[in-house]
């Protein structure tokens, strides 16, 4: 049917489908911007302005859009213009997957259109429609004020005040660090402490005062403009001819074998092109862990088989030319099923009569699975017992975390076809894009050569993307059809056949002296990993790694036991192991604290690792191999000192805030929790950085690193430019392209702008050092004491010549040469970031409910390359953080049936409900990183959860173990006390 | 209007505007892009198709008048396992692919030659390509392609058009 429309101010008609929703129909009619995050009108991402008023579109029919005027952001700029609320959304950081920014700029212009002077209460408001699981809201929240003020014709102050000192960004020597072993001052007793960049000594030809130009700064984001624009960037965003749209039949039956699927109806049906069950492809073992290879056991899973093993496992999947009629297909599947009896909980799984989730004879590398068990994780240091008899005290007590839901507002999606030279393209959202050419391959029986593998923007990932998830079902309905084939999880998809983290019992057996000193930790873990083993053995290790790190001990020891279990496989979730790990571990720290009369905060930094420290537990638990770790930065301290100041600590012992006068049944409470976090994993993650220059002096850089959203591009950008003397806006960055980009093990491990940014760095020194060297024949000089600067090359003597001079000269005049380089970089070494986290909670004494007004982080991550998009990582990752503390975890029934399958049920913060977040960044010199860069994406998963827990305890005397802590959990806590 | 008509071997039915050529509907509506458009005054051969087993500019041809008709594209032309057929596979094999741009007409105009002469000489061959205008290669390698094809297809005559 034809419906009328006014859109973005066009008189438009429309041919669309009765009964299908405006989202699709505006999509089809070239409207990317808006964004498909779920089915229930939830998530907001969807969202259009109809009549100025701002609605989601996934929960209208097409045609109630007729007579009306729908405003989308393609409405609001022109090539080369930028609206003032996109122009404030890139300036303050508030773009960082972009999925859900058109919504938020839409929402903004709703809200300021009434009301040109919002409150920051409106500004929330205003957002809260729109979830958004990157940002944690603090800058759009910052964003709404300033595009509010501009448009009110107000000056708005610049964004900048950034920069690090030349001395430290060009070292001594101007060379840098990287790829060097150890350096020299640990391996002596002499500096070990090089601790801030305080420390650093200035290099002869730059004044102290000189700053760095690009790193440092808060540049906007390269993909800022495109995607507050809406720009198509996204997986979802093309439209091939002859697509076909896929659906997969997934288990209704926790455990079963299927004894027979018939197909045969569903194939009749019209418009059906291609129905795959087990019957169909070859079997192939396979794990779908996006990790490096060969992939960690157990190569437990193959594409689609005759068992299934939780509720939502894959059992067919079918390609058809509507979405609607592959549905209709998926309903016309016979499946006879013969159900089988389950288990849901690892503590269950081991014992004798538990069901056996894996009896197939082919996986490969299960330890025992007969009973269960995936994998067993086992690490020593020293004599842990003897230790523990020589201790005053030893504390012993079990934590649980939940299964918590990655929840990116993208969902999974991919879109594989055909190109001309018959290769298979496979468009998708990952974060590992090598990684899944490579695993791929095998599965659809093609080799890696002709599968290229193209990563657009993605909107959010969080780990969950950490795995090759759906690729395998799309390219096998392209084999089947030769037709590109889209397939795209739902939300509730997302929830029940997608990933999460794992659960963990992790116990604790902690040895200390009467004057506070650690002296032996012993750490267990019971792992869920659901029905298979992604990430099993490795998110393990990590809470091992992470655990028992970040205090000094004599003695360590640590031992995983993983389980099957009937639930969603667990897998890659930000953090990885640590949040569980450091969750025991913070919690019992302020047992022992307050048990031994410490003050909690005191307690931490007497024990806490310092620069020199070394770290005996990453030899025994290093994925790498064995490869000896030390601290070689560290501003823990610092950070303790600026955040508590922050939190303002001392108001714990004020009984006046304590209990609110005006509310008596509220009680106050704050917690401190340390953070420590690996950077990348020592030797094996590697990533790969290619510089070729232009004619007018700009690059192309073509890095494998997978931006998920986080801004690693803009990083990246940043290192290559400062190195070069140009500007950020020089530099045309393209990455994640397997056919284009060089390899990188890609988006996971907090690895980027350390791995990914040090090749960077490298092959933009190659490409230095041959503008250095042309510009000096230009000059008819020599290279000593040449440098880049100012989008010039200067010589010693002061002379210079423009990048693009030299440019031209190289491409056209004499000597032609292609100005290029590429380089690698791994590193056997991964500095550790430091946070110190504050949690400020009133518990509500009469219901048990427990609010969170303010969390304050204060993060080392050495150089923050650009302090706007790590302190935007800092929130959004507490905002997480403080999801699973508080709201999110995936419960089940006893048939296996997951309980939260839509936002409304698992809930994560919306604007209106988040706490005021602070963000500090710490700023040390980390030599082994590129400018003194370490990590910061995963840090902030870390001490929030234990954070809130020891704040209840400060608040009420009541000890939580288990997160998240919901009201009945703490109402009970307060009634047994 | 609703047309039906048999598109390489299938049926199809699709509504387009009456004012459309085969070409447009080909390329725009079928997304079929194999067939060119490079002069759209049949001039030049690139969007070459097969009407009825007829050589046709599809340019020149009202969408509409293929009703009932049997149309076959150079998508319709590869062999049973979609690569490609003898005649292509010569294209490839004699270097006669240069920009590739002329090329689905050549393929087609080859065809539609050798369905009606099965050892045509060189001279019939470049009379056969007449309509099809190549600015890379000098025809060379064009006529050597398929006079290997035809010379091939009569030491083989029983091979079925599905076989080659």
């Amino acid at each position: 049917m034809n419906i009328h429309l006014k859109l973005n101010g066009k008189d438009t008609d429309l041919v669309v489908i009765q009964d299908e929703s405006l989202l699709t129909a505006l999509r089809r009619a070239g409207i990317w911007s808006v964004k498909h995050g779920c089915e229930t009108g939830e998530c907001g991402a969807c969202s259009v302005l109809m009549d100025g008023k701002l609605v989601p579109t996934c929960v209208m029919l097409a045609p109630q859009a007729d007579g009306h005027e729908i405003e989308t952001v393609e409405g609001m700029s022109e090539i080369n213009t930028i609206h003032p609320i996109q122009k404030a959304f890139t300036e303050m950081g508030a773009v960082q997957c972009g999925y859900c920014t058109p919504a938020m700029v839409l929402a903004t212009k709703a809200l300021i259109n009434k009301e040109m002077y919002p409150t920051l209460e409106d500004a929330r408001d205003a957002l809260s429609s729109t979830i958004c699981r990157c940002t944690g809201y603090v800058k759009p929240v910052e964003a709404i004020m300033r595009a509010a003020a501009m448009l009110r014709g107000e000056e708005v102050p610049p964004i900048d005040g950034g920069g690090i000192p030349m001395e430290i960004a060009f070292g001594l020597t101007g060379e840098s660090d990287l790829g060097r072993d150890l350096p020299d001052f640990l391996k002596g007793d002499s500096g070990s402490d090089l601790k801030t960049k305080k420390d650093v000594k200035f290099a002869p030809w730059v004044t102290p005062e000189s700053q760095t130009d690009v790193v440092g700064h808060p540049e906007i984001k390269v993909d800022a403009v495109k995607l507050a624009k809406g720009k198509p960037a996204f997986t979802d965003d093309i439209n091939l001819p002859g697509m076909l749209y896929a659906e997969m039949l997934t288990s209704p039956h926790g455990h079963a074998r299927i004894r027979n699927i018939d197909t045969s109806k569903a194939k009749a049906l019209q418009g059906v092109h291609a129905v795959l069950t087990y019957k169909d492809i070859p079997r192939v073992i396979y794990a779908s862990g996006g990790q490096s290879w060969p992939n960690p056991k157990p190569w437990d899973q193959v594409s689609l088989d005759n068992k299934v093993r939780f509720v939502g496992d894959r059992v067919a999947v079918v390609a058809a030319e509507t979405p609607e009629i592959a549905r209709a297909a998926v309903k016309l599947i016979d499946v006879d099923y013969e159900v089988l009896p389950v288990v849901l909980d690892p503590r269950e799984a081991g014992k004798p009569g538990a069901p056996v989730i894996h009896d197939e004879p082919d996986a490969v590398g299960i330890p025992d699975a007969s009973r269960n068990l995936v994998n067993v994780v086992d690490a020593v240091w020293n004599d842990v017992d003897k230790v523990f008899a020589e201790c005053d005290r030893v504390f012993e007590n079990t934590y649980y975390t939940p299964k918590q839901q990655q929840a990116h507002i993208e969902p999974h999606i991919t879109i594989t076809y055909w190109d001309e030279d018959e290769r298979l393209v496979v468009r998708t959202s990952t974060q590992v894009p090598f990684h899944a050419r490579r695993m791929l391959a095998p599965l659809i029986g093609l080799p890696v050569k002709r599968i290229r593998v193209i990563k657009p923007r993605i909107g959010g990932g969080f780990g969950g993307k950490q795995e090759m998830l759906i690729e395998d079902l799309a390219a096998h309905l392209t084999l089947a059809t030769n037709r590109p084939v889209r397939l795209e999880y739902t939300r509730e998809q997302e929830f029940t056949s997608s990933r999460s983290r794992h659960p963990m019992y992790v116990t604790f057996k902690v040895g200390v002296m009467n004057d506070g000193t650690i002296r032996a930790l012993d750490m267990s873990v019971i792992s869920d990993t659901g029905a298979y083993g992604s990430h099993s053995l490795t998110v393990a290790s990590v809470s091992g790694l992470r655990g028992l790190s970040t205090y000094k001990a004599d003695a360590l020891r640590f031992h995983a036991d993983i389980y099957y279990t009937n639930k969603a496989p667990a897998g890659a979730f930000r953090g990885y192991g640590a949040p569980q790990g450091m969750f025991g571990l913070e919690v019992i720290i302020d047992e022992i604290a307050h048990s031994l009369g410490f003050d909690p905060l005191e307690f931490r930094r007497k024990n806490a690792v310092n620069v020199g420290d070394h770290i005996p537990i990453s030899t025994a638990l290093g994925e790498g191999g064995t490869i000896e770790q030390y601290v070689l930065s560290c501003g823990l301290q610092e950070c303790f000192d600026e955040a508590a100041k922050s939190i303002q600590w001392e108001r714990r012992n004020d009984p006046k805030w304590r209990v609110d006068p005006e509310r008596p049944h509220i009680r106050r409470g704050l917690g401190v929790a340390t953070c420590m976090h690996g950077t990348a994993i020592p030797g094996l993650d590697m990533g790969g950085a290619s510089i070729k220059m232009n004619d007018d002096g700009s690059f192309n850089v073509q890095v494998g690193a997978t931006d998920l959203g986080t801004g690693s591009d803009t990083v990246i950008a940043q290192i290559i430019a400062e190195t070069l003397g140009c500007r950020l806006e020089d530099i045309i960055i393209y990455s994640s392209d397997t056919d284009m980009t060089p390899f990188d093990v890609g988006a996971y491990a907090s690895s980027t702008t350390f791995i990914s940014g040090g090749s960077a760095k490298k092959a933009a020194e190659i490409v230095r050092k041959q503008i250095i060297e042309r510009a000096a024949k230009i000059l008819k000089t020599t290279t000593e004491g040449m440098y880049l600067r100012n989008r010039q090359a200067y010589a010693a003597d002061g002379r210079s010549v423009s990048l693009e001079a030299v440019a031209l000269n190289s491409l056209h005049t004499v000597d032609q040469q292609q100005i290029m380089g590429t380089a690698s970089f791994m590193s056997n070494y991964a500095p550790p970031p430091f946070g110190a986290q504050f949690v400020e909670v009133e518990v509500d004494t009469e219901t048990g409910m427990v609010r969170v007004p303010r969390m304050v982080m204060a993060v080392d991550c050495g150089t923050a390359i650009n302090p706007m998009t790590a302190s935007g990582q800092i929130e959004g990752g507490q905002l997480q953080a403080l999801g699973m503390a508080i709201s999110e975890g995936m419960e089940y029934d006893t048939e296996g049936n997951v309980l939260q399958k839509r936002f409304g049920d698992y809930r994560i913060y919306e604007a209106d409900e988040a706490p005021d977040i602070t963000a500090i960044l710490v700023p040390t010199y980390e030599p082994s990183g590129p400018y003194g860069a370490k990590a910061v994406a995963e840090i902030p998963m870390d001490g929030v959860g234990p954070a809130v827990s020891n704040a209840i305890f400060d608040a009420i005397g009541v000890r939580l173990r288990e997160l998240p802590v919901l009201p009945e959990k703490v109402w009970k806590g307060i009634q047994e006390k | 209007m609703l047309i039906n008509f048999t598109l390489n071997h299938k049926p199809v039915s699709i509504d387009i505007p009456t004012d459309i050529t085969l070409s447009v509907m080909l390329r725009e509506h079928l997304k079929l892009t194999g067939t060119k458009e490079a002069c759209e005054i049949g001039e030049c051969g690139a969007c070459s198709v097969l009407l009825d087993g007829e050589l046709v500019n599809s340019c020149l041809v009202a969408a509409p008048s293929v009703m009932g008709r049997e149309v076959i594209t150079i998508e319709g032309i590869h062999a049973e396992d979609g690569g490609p057929n003898d005649l292509q596979r010569n294209f490839i094999e004699k270097g006669a692919v240069q920009c590739g741009f002329c090329i689905p007409g050549m393929v087609i105009a080859g065809e539609a030659l050798l369905a009606i002469k099965s050892e045509p000489s060189r001279l019939e061959i470049r009379e056969a390509l007449a309509g099809n205008l190549c600015r890379c290669t000098g025809y060379m390698q064009i006529v050597d392609a398929i006079e290997t094809t035809a010379k091939e297809r009569a030491e083989k005559p029983n091979l079925s058009k599905r076989e080659r």
